[in-house]
């Protein structure tokens, strides 16, 4: 591995007086996917949040492309090329799954077109003037992942794009998700389902108690299987 | 000629055009406060002096600096909202994690200090702004004041094209999208602290092109927009702040109730809004087009 | 709690040799608006509820006195008792349809009755518009055994009513009822899965509140002899909002000091005209911005601090 695209070093983080994450450290090259595993509460999300500048509060070191991030607010951090996706997908009920999808902000050149996009999630051009929130759960998870595509923004970060959807779909997400790793897309998800993350991801980072405990490479995911099932508690 | 209910088609259509002119400041200034609202979470108490300043403003452009009316209604608007985006990131910009109500209550505090000093100044007695359109048109039923006719249409173009800003256009849709979770549009990389500084200018700008152009027909005075604010919540409480359209309707057919009541039963036509209000609340308590409770 | 003991003898020494040390009129008419600011905070901080409107019942109370009173020529407790029976049953039409609608909406719509019932005053031939209910007699009470033409003894009767008003706010807030209406306020989903019909609740404090703060109206008429617009104005429900707000919200004492300080300015700042208005605009502006408990509510907070630290 180069120069990391993404590199984090003793991130902590507070939701108002609660310390919740104590020391995050990992790294992600450039086109590598990575994931962040971890059972309910670990700080998964807010990492992501945290990377993100959701959650303002916060110290220790994120550099993107050799830049600082902590210490600056979400809407320039976006602006130097990243994409959030969040949990709970973030659909706009006002906007309809057109204006959805054109909603952020083109960042950098080369980001996929609106038609590849629709190509890509044939579903959402049948329904692009449905209200966004009218879709099905699934069809919802591909907008809020498709409408961050347009942007140019070369890392991604999917918080849990597979909860609670049913398994063909997940089947499809996991296409989708090969499919924008082999476009170049630098991808963080975050997953608590593992058998899912083990097929799509180059190595995974285990969290627990707002700490990375563990790195285990896709490779090795067979010998350390056992270990793996006593973090998630599977 | 005709007559109905026995009253004559002169007093009545005359007070339907005043209805309709009333209502066209109920629907600007209402539309205003529902899109602060939704991005600031403030209910703007500010907006009856904001408006009392946008027709101060014309008045003082008139007569200190020979600034003709049609200048004045692009001007105006820009040096209130103006003075709205300074309030915005003085003050109101320190409150939005605090309860709504601290946001009343600066802005009421705002609005005693604003329409105070102009008291103090230029006292509480209006000064009349020449029409800058005068003349009009008998239409054999009643006689239509030309300015009066430019008004209704004016505001009826300016509440539409608010209306298309904010559903039909990209910066429309990050309004709508910033009202319902402003966190995640800001994640995506869009100034969303100035976007709301913005819409509170814009917002207020709206009050004082209402103030313009109420300007020739009502006297300009320090106190011209306190009652009607009054007035204005009752509309949007009866409109919802939902729904743009919403407050569209509502700001106009409001007007017309008001103005058919001044016809029929001249001494509640200052309280059938609220009476309306209530009967409202009584049967949609969420308001015509509200959704939220 | 001693310190809370000791203050509360002090402020009641003072309150009965008061009329020998200032303008006896003066310290009722401030009395009548340290009861109405309480009736106020009764609903704001201990309910949730910020009524934009009080001035409604305020001002009514008031002029259903000085009809009473004057025009049916009653005695003057039966116009203390329709100022606070009307108030009352005014709270009730406005309040049930208020409490219909939550947070800032119940504020304007509070505000918009008001302005209604203000309009309805304007018109309204009892209350002679413009010129409001002047020469309102001032009638011995008791069938005579009280004479009120002094005003030192007048003074008494209005510490009595407001000493009665403030007795019955602290009950209320004490009582179990008063337990339950915190809880609503604090959360009110899980209140209601408790089973408590929240809306009643609400509905009977907001009564209560419109009930003393009558109460405070029609004795306000009865010392100054007079009823006027300006007390349904909304000038007037913001005035209290501001006596509660500078006093400290949900302190008991918060609103009784704030109305002595807001009406002691007005007193002072008379001859200020259209001024008065700009300074209280400036006092809900810094008091917003910057010291949001009050008065009251700043210097508990001084003293635990300084008690800690000692
Ligand atoms: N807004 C918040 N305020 C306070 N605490 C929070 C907030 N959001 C999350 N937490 C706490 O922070 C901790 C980490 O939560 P986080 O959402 O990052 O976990 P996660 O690993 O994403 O879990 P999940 O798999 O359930 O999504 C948890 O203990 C949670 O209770
Ligand atoms: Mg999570």
């Amino acid at each position: 591995m180069v120069e990391a695209l993404l590199k984090v070093d003793d991130l902590q983080a507070w939701y108002g007086e609660s310390h919740i994450l104590h020391g995050v450290g990992f790294e992600i090259g450039h086109g590598e996917l990575v994931t962040l595993l971890g059972r309910n509460g670990a700080g998964k999300t807010t990492t992501l949040k945290s990377v993100m500048g959701i959650v303002e509060k916060r110290t220790g070191s994120v550099t993107f492309e050799g830049r600082q991030l902590v210490g600056h607010p979400s809407n320039e951090i976006a602006r130097l090329g990243i994409a959030y996706c969040p949990e709970e997908r973030g659909i706009f009920s006002s906007l309809n799954v057109e204006e959805n999808l054109l909603l952020p902000p083109v960042v950098k050149p080369g980001g996929m077109s609106l038609a590849e996009i629709y190509q890509l999630f044939p579903n959402l051009e049948e329904r692009k003037r449905s209200q966004g929130t009218k879709l099905s759960g699934g069809e919802q998870q591909m907008l809020a992942i498709g409408r961050i595509l347009r942007t140019g923004a070369p890392l991604l970060l999917l918080d849990e794009p597979t909860e609670g959807l049913a398994p063909v779909i997940v089947q499809r997400i996991g296409e989708i998700i090969r499919q924008l790793k082999s476009r170049g897309f630098t991808i963080l998800l975050v997953e608590q389902n593992f058998h899912f993350a083990a097929t799509v991801a180059d190595r995974h980072y285990v969290m627990e108690d707002g700490r990375v405990i563990d790195m285990i490479a896709s490779a090795d995911v067979q010998q350390n299987i056992g270990k793996l099932q006593t973090y998630l508690g599977v | 000629m005709f007559e109905l209910l026995g009253i004559p088609p002169q007093a009545l259509f005359g007070q339907l055009l005043l209805g309709l002119i009333n209502g066209a400041f109920y629907a600007m200034l209402s539309l205003g406060l529902a899109v602060i609202f939704g991005m600031l979470n403030v209910i703007n108490f500010t907006h009856g002096a904001q408006y009392m300043m946008g027709a101060f403003a014309a008045w003082l452009m008139l007569t200190q600096l020979d600034i003709p009316f049609w200048a004045a209604l692009v001007l105006s608007p820009l040096i209130v909202g103006l003075f709205g985006i300074v309030l915005e990131k003085v003050m109101l910009k320190r409150i939005y994690h605090l309860d709504h109500l601290y946001g009343f209550l600066l802005t009421f505090g705002l609005a005693l200090i604003i329409e105070g000093l102009f008291q103090w100044k230029w006292g509480s007695s209006g000064a009349p702004y020449p029409s800058p359109i005068p003349g009009g048109t008998n239409l054999g039923f009643m006689f239509l004041p030309t300015y009066r006719g430019f008004v209704v249409v004016a505001a009826l173009v300016i509440c539409l094209a608010t209306w298309y800003g904010i559903e039909r256009t990209k910066f429309g849709a990050y309004l709508r999208a910033a009202t319902e979770n402003p966190t995640l549009v800001r994640a995506f990389g869009i100034n969303v602290p100035r976007l709301i500084t913005l819409t509170y200018g814009l917002g207020v700008g709206l009050a004082a092109l209402a103030g313009v152009l109420a300007a020739p027909i009502q006297q300009v005075s320090a106190l011209m927009g306190v009652n009607l604010v009054l007035v204005v919540f009752a509309v949007v409480v009866i409109g919802g702040m939902g729904s743009i359209m919403g407050s569209i309707v509502t700001g106009f057919g409001l007007g017309l109730v008001e103005g058919l009541t001044k016809v029929f039963y001249p001494p509640a036509s200052n309280t059938v809004i609220f009476v309306v209000m209530a009967l409202v609340l009584l049967i949609k308590p969420a308001g015509l087009f509200g959704q939220t409770k | 709690m001693t310190t809370q003991r000791t203050v509360t003898l002090v402020l009641l020494a003072a309150a009965l040799v008061a009329p020998w040390f200032a303008y006896p009129v003066f310290l009722m008419t401030a009395l009548c608006f340290a009861l109405f600011a309480c009736a106020f905070n009764l609903l704001l901080g201990y309910v949730g509820l910020m009524s934009f409107g009080h001035a409604m019942f305020f001002g009514m109370a008031g002029y259903f006195y000085g009809h009473v009173v004057k025009a049916w020529n009653m005695p003057p407790e039966l116009g203390l008792l329709a100022g606070v029976a009307g108030a009352a049953a005014l709270g009730l039409v406005t309040g049930a349809l208020a409490i219909r609608r939550q947070g800032i909406y119940f504020a304007m719509i509070t505000l918009a009755f008001a302005q209604m019932v203000y309009f309805f005053c304007v018109q309204a031939p009892f209350t002679h518009g413009e010129d409001g209910l002047q020469g309102i007699p001032r009638k011995a009470l008791l069938g005579g055994l009280i004479p009120t033409k002094d005003d030192r003894v007048l003074y008494y009767v209005v510490l009595a009513i407001f000493l009665f008003g403030y007795a019955a706010i602290y009950r209320f807030i004490h009582s179990p009822f008063g337990q339950v209406l915190k809880a609503i306020r604090d959360n009110e989903q899980r209140a209601v899965s408790l089973g408590y019909e929240a809306d009643r609740y609400k509905l009977l404090a907001f009564v209560l509140s419109a009930a003393l703060a009558g109460l405070a109206g029609a004795t306000k008429a009865m010392v100054l002899q007079f009823a006027t617009l300006t007390d349904v104005s909304a000038a007037m429900s913001g005035e209290v909002v501001l006596m509660a707000l500078v006093g400290g919200l949900g302190t008991i004492i918060g609103p009784v000091v704030g109305a002595f300080i807001i009406i002691t300015m007005q007193n002072y700042l008379a001859a200020a005209g259209e001024f008065v208005l700009v300074i209280q605009g400036v006092i809900f502006v810094v008091i917003v911005m910057a010291f949001r408990k009050g008065l009251v509510g700043e210097l508990a907070d001084w003293w635990k601090s300084r008690r800690r630290a000692g």
